[in-house]
């Protein structure tokens, strides 16, 4: 008897949901089966992988991150026009560093501004990254919700602090959110719940599960994603269905040994291909537990990423 | 499959001769199941009940042992499809690999680069265990000459691959008392390579070019008395490859397929065109079920996110890693030396003492039993508040050791500074920066 691989018996499927608007627009999720198990489903939208920019110039970014950007780090619309126009970024995430209250406390309205105008500068979908403090957060995301009105912006991290405020912003205004919870398959339902209740369209709702880096805590982050995919496909659980975001880039390049320099740290060689490769890998490691958007932040580490993606999916 | 009590106890006498030591052989059996009892303590099973028990209670991948001395390692022995649902034990064995016509010079000196990628991380040390030496000119003395030195002159534990018996019987000659695996036994050499394996009591790789070419080949070697079995499905492409690896892991745990309950071995070496991707494929199969992943070389930059990947994906997801509580010397401390406060999860014990080690000011650092979990985790579940803290800090015994009465603790507890102070009333308590990597800065600065 020839062998057949023994095939899981799916009862759900995650939901996709549109990034962006008009020509710009893009689909993920979709899947119908655990991430690249296309033996046993569909996986009709490939994972989407979105290049990192700050509001602010980076002071603590290791050189092998900064060197591609040196020109434009000063200058939002620029490096995101960079991203799409020479590393061909499929969607830009600006990271909104510059309101942290225990920093640079911008105003909402300064960064909305900042937010028009990589919007302005760029054809593709927008996401947009608060500083993860709920009450500012929340303040800043009004304002921009309001400002690029019915741009279908990506807001996040949206949590049980702070959603009604954002989720207001986003129906009135006609963008979509990213649902955060700290690594906790009950909360990240919770939070999910909490907007669909609110009266949020669910259609487009993404979750952050939370990202651990790579040797930080990814063994946490990936170990619930793949418990949320369960949850949506093989117990049906129509409140976890939705595509994950992930914010990688970040959280590798904040570790140590993404940032050692060759003198600091000799037994890692070369600081620019060691960090590369651990954004990379731990990319592979996060598309295999079910990212739908992955946040990256090195030109060749998104480039490798990418590649393994058309392998996988072909 | 695991048998129930009621299977296990049609297997036994049914005399209730007590001898065991409980009342019946029923509840002897009720025992087995549950893990409680070893069979050995009933003398009365027949030799055909206890093959049968045996065969039952046999794990539904295979443990394999690979190698001799320090990097000694085993693969296999996986219970689960998904880390959360138990653990993976066996962290998949990382290979480099070295064609037999490498001149000898340069095997040492491969060999010496390759000692030296050892990476302590949360008191473990992480390095890749083997190397693959592969024939590629049929010279059965160079294979043999090359194992050798490997075998020899370096800590290495080997993987020899020929699909020539001839050849490959010349480097088991060699290097047979490190317990090499044999790369591979295939259609065409089984019955030569499985004799080979047999008789050296050598774990034995199997190559095919399907699930079913494996399934066909196994049955012929466990035939052959073979028990440490090796799978390569063949597949040679990302898609294939993940394929197969999920298919195999389905059949030996959801199947009970006992000709595909083996360990695997992958080759990301021939399936990139070039080392970086290979890291990539390394990385998914460390995630997917990959037990040996064969890279076309080690280079620093592609193997320690390697070995970080499969230090998270092998962590035991119900057991953080953890330190002792305690109070720890960092450097030489002395009674004017500050004292820092922080969590025993393993992976925070070991960044903040490793700063505090590079600010090179001696220092006091206590470790507060927390379950393992962060400083912000800790805080968020109770395990790490004011009250905690401070009745910890009064009975660790750190006041005998010191002058002074201040306590740093970590910038992301800054809410616990006041219910600290109650506790210890006359103490100053200071709260340090909240990244650790900014401490040799703060510590210098006082
Ligand atoms: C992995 C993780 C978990 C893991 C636990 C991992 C572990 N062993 O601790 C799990 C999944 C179990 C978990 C659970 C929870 N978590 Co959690 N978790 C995280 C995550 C992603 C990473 C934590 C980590 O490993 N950090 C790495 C270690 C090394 O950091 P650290 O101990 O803080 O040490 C650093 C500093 O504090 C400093 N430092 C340490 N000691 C000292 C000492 C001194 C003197 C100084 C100066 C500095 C210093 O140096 C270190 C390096 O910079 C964080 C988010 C994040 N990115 O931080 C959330 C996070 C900590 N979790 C959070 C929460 C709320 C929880 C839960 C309560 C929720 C839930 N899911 O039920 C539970 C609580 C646990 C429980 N009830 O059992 C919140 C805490 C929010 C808050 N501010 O209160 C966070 C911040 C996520 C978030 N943004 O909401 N979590
Ligand atoms: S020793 Fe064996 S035969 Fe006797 S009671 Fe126990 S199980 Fe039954």
């Amino acid at each position: 008897m020839a062998f057949e691989i023994k095939k899981e018996a799916y009862t759900g499927g995650i939901k996709t949901i549109s990034i962006g608007k008009g020509d710009s627009a893009v689909t993920v999720g979709g899947e119908t089966c655990y991430p690249f198990y296309t033996f046993e489903g569909d996986m009709p939208n490939k994972p989407l992988i979105a290049m990192e920019i700050w509001d602010m110039e980076p002071t603590d970014w290791a050189e092998a991150a900064l060197v591609p950007f040196k020109d434009v780090v000063a200058d939002p619309a620029a490096w995101a026009k960079k991203c799409v126009d020479e590393y061909g970024a499929e969607a830009i995430v600006l990271q909104l560093k510059s309101i942290d209250p225990n920093d640079r406390d911008a105003s909402p309205q300064s960064a909305a501004e900042t937010v028009k105008k990589v919007l302005d500068a760029v054809s593709v979908p927008v996401i947009v990254w608060g500083c993860a403090a709920p009450t500012k957060d929340e303040e800043v995301m009004k304002v921009v919700a309001e400002v690029c009105q019915n741009k279908n912006l990506l807001l996040g991290p949206v949590e049980e602090k702070n959603y009604k405020g954002i989720a207001a912003a986003a129906m009135g205004y006609g963008h979509s959110l990213i649902a955060s919870s700290p690594i906790d398959v009950n909360l990240a339902k919770q939070i999910n719940i909490l907007l669909e209740n609110f009266g949020m369209p669910m259609d487009r709702v993404v979750v952050d599960p939370t990202t651990g880096g790579l040797g930080y805590g990814m063994e946490y982050s990936y170990s619930v994603m793949e418990r949320l995919s369960m949850a949506a496909m093989s117990q049906g659980d129509d409140k976890l269905q939705y595509p994950m975001i992930n914010n990688l880039g970040n959280e590798v390049w904040k570790c140590k040994e993404a940032k050692e320099s060759a003198e600091d740290a000799p037994l890692l060689g070369d600081p620019e291909k060691r960090a590369i490769l651990m954004e990379a890998v731990g990319a592979v490691a996060y598309l295999l537990c079910g990212s739908n958007i992955l946040i990256m932040r090195h030109p060749e580490a998104i480039r490798l990423a990418k590649e393994y993606i058309k392998a996988m999916i072909a | 499959m695991a048998l129930t009590g009621m299977q296990i106890f049609k297997l036994l006498p049914k005399t209730n001769c007590k001898e065991c030591g409980v009342p019946t052989c029923l509840a002897f059996a009720m025992n087995l199941a549950s893990g409680k009892a070893e069979l050995d303590s009933c003398p009365y099973v027949s030799d055909e009940a206890r093959a049968q028990l045996e065969e039952a209670a046999a794990p539904p991948i295979r443990q394999v042992a690979l190698g001799k001395g320090v990097r000694a390692a085993k693969t296999g022995g996986e219970t689960v499809l998904y880390r959360h649902e138990k653990t993976f034990y066996n962290p998949t064995l990382i290979a480099g690999l070295i064609t037999a016509d490498t001149a000898a010079d340069d095997v040492a000196k491969t060999l010496t680069d390759w000692h030296a990628l050892q990476y302590e991380r949360v008191g473990l040390n992480l390095r890749p265990e083997l190397v693959a030496v592969k024939d590629v000119s049929g010279d059965a003395a160079a294979f043999a000459a090359v194992a050798k030195q490997v075998a020899e002159t370096s800590e290495f534990n080997i993987i020899l691959m020929s699909e020539d018996a001839a050849v490959m019987e010349a480097a088991v000659a060699a290097c047979g008392f490190k317990r090499p695996l044999l790369y591979a036994a295939t259609a065409a050499n089984v019955e030569a390579i499985g004799k080979l394996a047999l008789d050296n009591n050598l774990p034995l790789a199997v190559k095919a070019d399907s699930i079913d070419g494996l399934v066909e080949l196994t049955t012929t070697l466990t035939g052959m008395g073979l028990k440490d079995l090796v799978l390569d499905p063949g597949s040679r492409e990302v898609k294939q490859g993940i394929e197969d690896m999920i298919a195999l892991r389905r059949a030996a745990l959801k199947d009970g397929n006992r000709a595909l309950g083996f360990p695997t071995i992958a080759f990301p070496c021939e399936m990139a065109g070039n080392t970086d991707m290979e890291a990539l494929v390394a990385g998914m199969y460390i995630s997917k079920y990959g037990g040996i992943v064969v890279l076309s070389n080690l280079t620093t930059e592609a193997l320690f996110p390697l070995l970080l990947e499969r230090l998270n994906i092998y962590t035991d997801p119900q057991r953080p890693m953890t330190v002792t509580e305690g109070i720890y010397e960092i450097g030489t401390p002395d009674e004017n030396s500050p004292v820092l406060v922080t969590t025993n999860f393993a992976l925070t014990y070991f960044i903040v003492s490793g700063e505090i080690e590079a600010s090179k000011v001696s220092s006091w650092l206590l470790i507060k039993d927390s379950e393992g979990l962060s400083v912000l985790t800790a805080w968020a579940a109770g395990k790490f508040s004011g009250d905690d803290v401070g009745l910890f800090v009064k009975k660790s015994g750190i006041a005998d050791k010191v002058k002074h009465t201040e306590l740093i603790i970590p910038g992301y507890a800054a809410s616990i500074v006041a219910d600290v102070e109650e506790e210890l009333p006359g103490w100053t308590i200071t709260v340090g920066p909240r990244e650790a990597a900014h401490l040799p800065g703060f510590l210098k600065a006082r």
